[in-house]
């Protein structure tokens, strides 16, 4: 018997629900910010997060002795919870803001998300979530929840092997040309990128299960933290429009046009 | 530049083998007709503009090699000897050409996007091409009704951009949308992905105006949805072919666009689950259901092997002898899960399961991916090996007896090896009834064609079925239209050719022999 496997390890899951990546992005009439009446779904790198989340427990069995998604979102953000739990989670927080509330930049999302580790019984030894939202693309929050806990972070993984007896993690990293291997100690952060792995389909079988499992209510006071923003949005607005190109009849009209251009023969 | 899935895919060449199939000669009872002459050319430049008009004859002198896609269908199957191809812009000119042919009983091939699967939309001799890809503007829209009025030579895709904003969309969906034409789509009364839940062009083609072969304009361009004033002239149209006359615009009824779209795959233990979950889903589902499909194992298992949308895990297809995708498409995401959950329940708790397992799509990604799993029979057919295609319309509970026939018969005649058939499979539309028989060869072979035709239409036509459900007759399967047809039919059919062709100018050689 390894005495070290006595410690199990919890893993917390942060998943976010943002605009379909598949969705045409409408900028709002008063250039506010985009139309979000459209289909929602998980931000596809926290979903490659649970699936990373999922497999390690296929991989080290009892070893892995939680895995729970947490969401701060609109009550509509279950849907990405229920997700999360027919992949795989055992339990879920759902950390609720009204339908109205400005969407919470990254260092509120990591202080929220430090309050909820702190709460957390069995302590959390390994944070997985995506490496940027695809909504407001930052690519913040993973570096940010490392630097507020103090616990060393593996970005872009690529690769990621635990050892749970030596509480040590291996991951490769996608970086500039190729992959950088390092090695971490636990509690780390780590944050997914595309190639890591493939999500599975959520089955019947696990839809109907996830139904039933926990997903516990919190709300920004019960953490203390504020998740107001902190930045202003001055205005959104779209790319210019394509310009598309035109036919000519004949080489003197295609002159014509040029010379309309004030493009001239040197 | 084509594009390559769901319908148009569905059906590859059967016999390729025969590489000059399209130049057997057009067996009618009409005079000979005449080939093209620069004299004729010289009258058609007088009616159309310069870049209308394509000819490798003087004076216009266009290079051989610019008529290429215009004489040959997308698969390199059907090869035309065309010397001439005309463009026009408008139905008058349509008009102009079609009554010089008639009068000099030069044969017209009216060509869409020709991406059609029974060489219809290509001339088997020299008849002149007319296409209508000049034709492409959108007439009207009313955003009330959704009725929409568009040129015969719009793409179907562009329509569908059009009317979206509107929040409307076509009643008809095909792989081929970003070429097809939506005149070429009524003149064979397509199917495709949609037809399940807003019916053929029968129903949604309000109206047409259509050029006769003699060069009269017959104005059915109606926007009625009801009109019981005698016969229905335009629905002889839909469907003909091009062999009746030259579509040059559609009047078109579109629904309202659906506001979420789901899709789930049902894994199922045996093919006799088929039609009792059919009735579930269809009364659970109701309005909102959208597609029903059926994919045999074996057919399930080439998708997979040819790297077609993401596998189902291992023990979700343990035991699975076919499957089930369905799709649903509603006004409201809360309600259509709702429903759909509701059914997916009662399907997984049921004493006596119809149902093994199956997967939800839970984002458009994962959806896109179950519905490759479906559309990439097709693909994965032709990365495994010579394809024999029937796309038949027969009972939705002979389905499996056919596929299961078919082998049977092909072992019995001793075909059923790996230098020989591979695979015989099934899939299809099972809401319409429509099934995509497969068989998979090492290689075309003579025996092969020998054990399966007229073996097939035999059996499709012991079920009253159709052997052609939605791909057509073009020139491909004229020889086998009396299995679906009888003589009375038949006869009848060509008097009306003979009515409004009497001298057999447009399309020949199609449909009819």
């Amino acid at each position: 018997m390894r005495p070290s496997a006595a410690r199990l390890l919890n893993i917390l899951v942060p998943v976010k629900r943002a605009v379909d990546y598949a969705v045409k992005i409408r900028v709002n009439p008063q250039q506010t910010g985009i139309d979000t009446n459209v289909k929602h779904s998980m931000n596809p790198f926290d979903e490659i997060a649970v699936e990373e989340a999922v497999r390690l427990r296929e991989r080290l069995k009892d070893q892995i002795k939680s895995i729970k998604a947490v969401t701060i979102g609109p009550p509509k953000s279950i849907d990405t919870l229920r997700t999360a739990l027919a992949m795989g989670a055992d339990s879920a927080i759902h950390v609720e803001m009204p339908e109205s509330a400005p969407a919470p930049e990254p260092l509120a999302v990591a202080k929220a998300l430090r309050a909820i580790i702190e709460k957390q019984e069995g302590g959390v030894d390994l944070v997985i979530l995506g490496k940027q939202a695809i909504d407001d693309d930052l690519g913040l929050t993973g570096q940010m929840l490392a630097g507020l806990l103090n616990w060393p972070q593996a970005t872009f993984a690529s690769k990621v092997d635990i050892d749970v007896a030596k509480k040590e993690a291996t991951v490769v990293r996608e970086i500039d040309g190729g992959g950088e291997e390092i090695r971490c100690h636990l509690p780390l952060i780590i944050t997914t990128d595309l190639r890591l792995n493939e999500p599975r389909y959520a089955s019947l079988p696990n839809i109907m299960k996830a139904k039933k499992k926990p997903i516990e209510k919190l709300s920004a006071s019960d953490l203390g933290v504020d998740l107001s923003p902190i930045l202003e949005t001055l205005k959104v607005s779209e790319p210019p429009k394509r310009v598309g190109g035109g036919k000519v009849e004949s080489v003197d009209e295609l002159i014509a046009k040029l010379k309309d251009a004030g493009i001239t023969a040197v | 530049m084509l594009s390559v899935s769901r319908i148009l895919v569905r059906q590859l060449p059967s016999r390729i083998a025969r590489a000059n199939y399209s130049v057997a000669a057009p067996a009618t009872a009409f005079a000979p007709l005449n080939s093209v002459t620069e004299s004729d050319i010289t009258h058609f430049a007088t009616i159309l503009s310069p870049s209308s008009l394509l000819s490798t004859l003087s004076p216009t002198s266009t290079s051989p090699e610019e008529l290429d896609q215009f004489n040959n269908d997308w698969m390199g199957r059907f090869r035309g000897n065309s010397t001439t191809v005309v463009k026009p812009k408008t139905t008058q000119e349509v008009s102009e050409i079609l009554k010089r042919c008639y009068e000099k009983r030069i044969g017209v091939v009216p060509q869409g996007g020709n991406t059609g699967l029974v060489g219809g939309s290509v001339p088997v001799n020299d008849e002149v091409i007319l296409s209508l890809a000049n034709m492409n503007k959108v007439r009207s829209f009313d955003p009330v009704s959704g009725i929409l009025v568009a040129d015969a030579g719009c793409i179907l895709q562009s329509l569908t951009d059009y009317v979206a904003p509107h929040n409307h969309i076509m009643p008809i969906d095909l792989g081929a949308k970003g070429s097809c034409q939506i005149g070429g789509n009524v003149a064979t009364n397509a199917g495709g992905l949609r037809l399940l839940r807003y019916g053929s062009l029968h129903g949604t083609v309000l109206g047409l105006e259509v050029v006769l072969p003699d060069g009269t304009i017959l104005d059915q361009l109606t926007t009625l949805r009801k009109d019981n004033t005698g016969y229905d002239l335009k629905q002889l149209f839909i469907g003909a072919e091009g062999t009746l006359g030259v579509i040059t615009a559609v009047s078109i009824l579109t629904p309202p666009a659906p506001q979420a779209s789901n899709n789930v795959i049902l894994a199922l233990p045996s093919f006799d689950k088929v039609l009792p979950l059919y009735q579930v889903v269809k009364q659970q589902l109701s309005e909102i259901l959208s597609a029903f499909e059926f994919i045999d194992r074996t057919a399930y298992d080439l998708a997979v092997k040819h790297g077609q949308g993401r596998a189902l895990s291992d023990e979700d297809v343990e035991g699975a002898e076919c499957f089930v995708l369905v799709e649903t498409s509603g006004g409201r995401r809360e309600h259509d899960e709702e429903k759909l959950s509701h059914l997916l329940e009662t399907l997984f708790e049921a004493d006596k399961p119809l149902i093994n397992t199956g997967v939800l799509s839970q984002s458009p990604a994962q959806f896109s991916s179950l519905w490759a799993l479906r559309e990439g029979v097709t693909e994965a057919v032709s990365k495994e090996g010579k394809a024999y295609k029937y796309d038949i319309s027969v009972p939705l509970s002979s389905f499996k007896d056919v596929v299961d026939g078919t082998r049977e018969h092909l072992h019995s005649r001793g075909l059923l090896h790996d230098k020989a058939v591979k695979h015989v499979l099934g899939y299809g539309h099972v809401g319409d009834g429509n099934l995509h028989l497969n068989i998979v060869a090492d290689a075309y072979l003579p025996e092969i064609e020998d054990a399966l035709e007229p073996y097939i239409y035999q059996v499709v036509a012991s079920h009253r079925g159709s052997i052609s459900a939605e791909h057509g007759i073009g020139a491909m399967k004229t020889h086998a239209l009396h299995y679906s047809k009888d003589k009375v039919s038949i006869g009848l059919m060509k008097k009306i050719k003979e009515m409004f062709d009497p001298r057999g100018i447009m399309n020949p050689g199609k449909v009819l022999e």
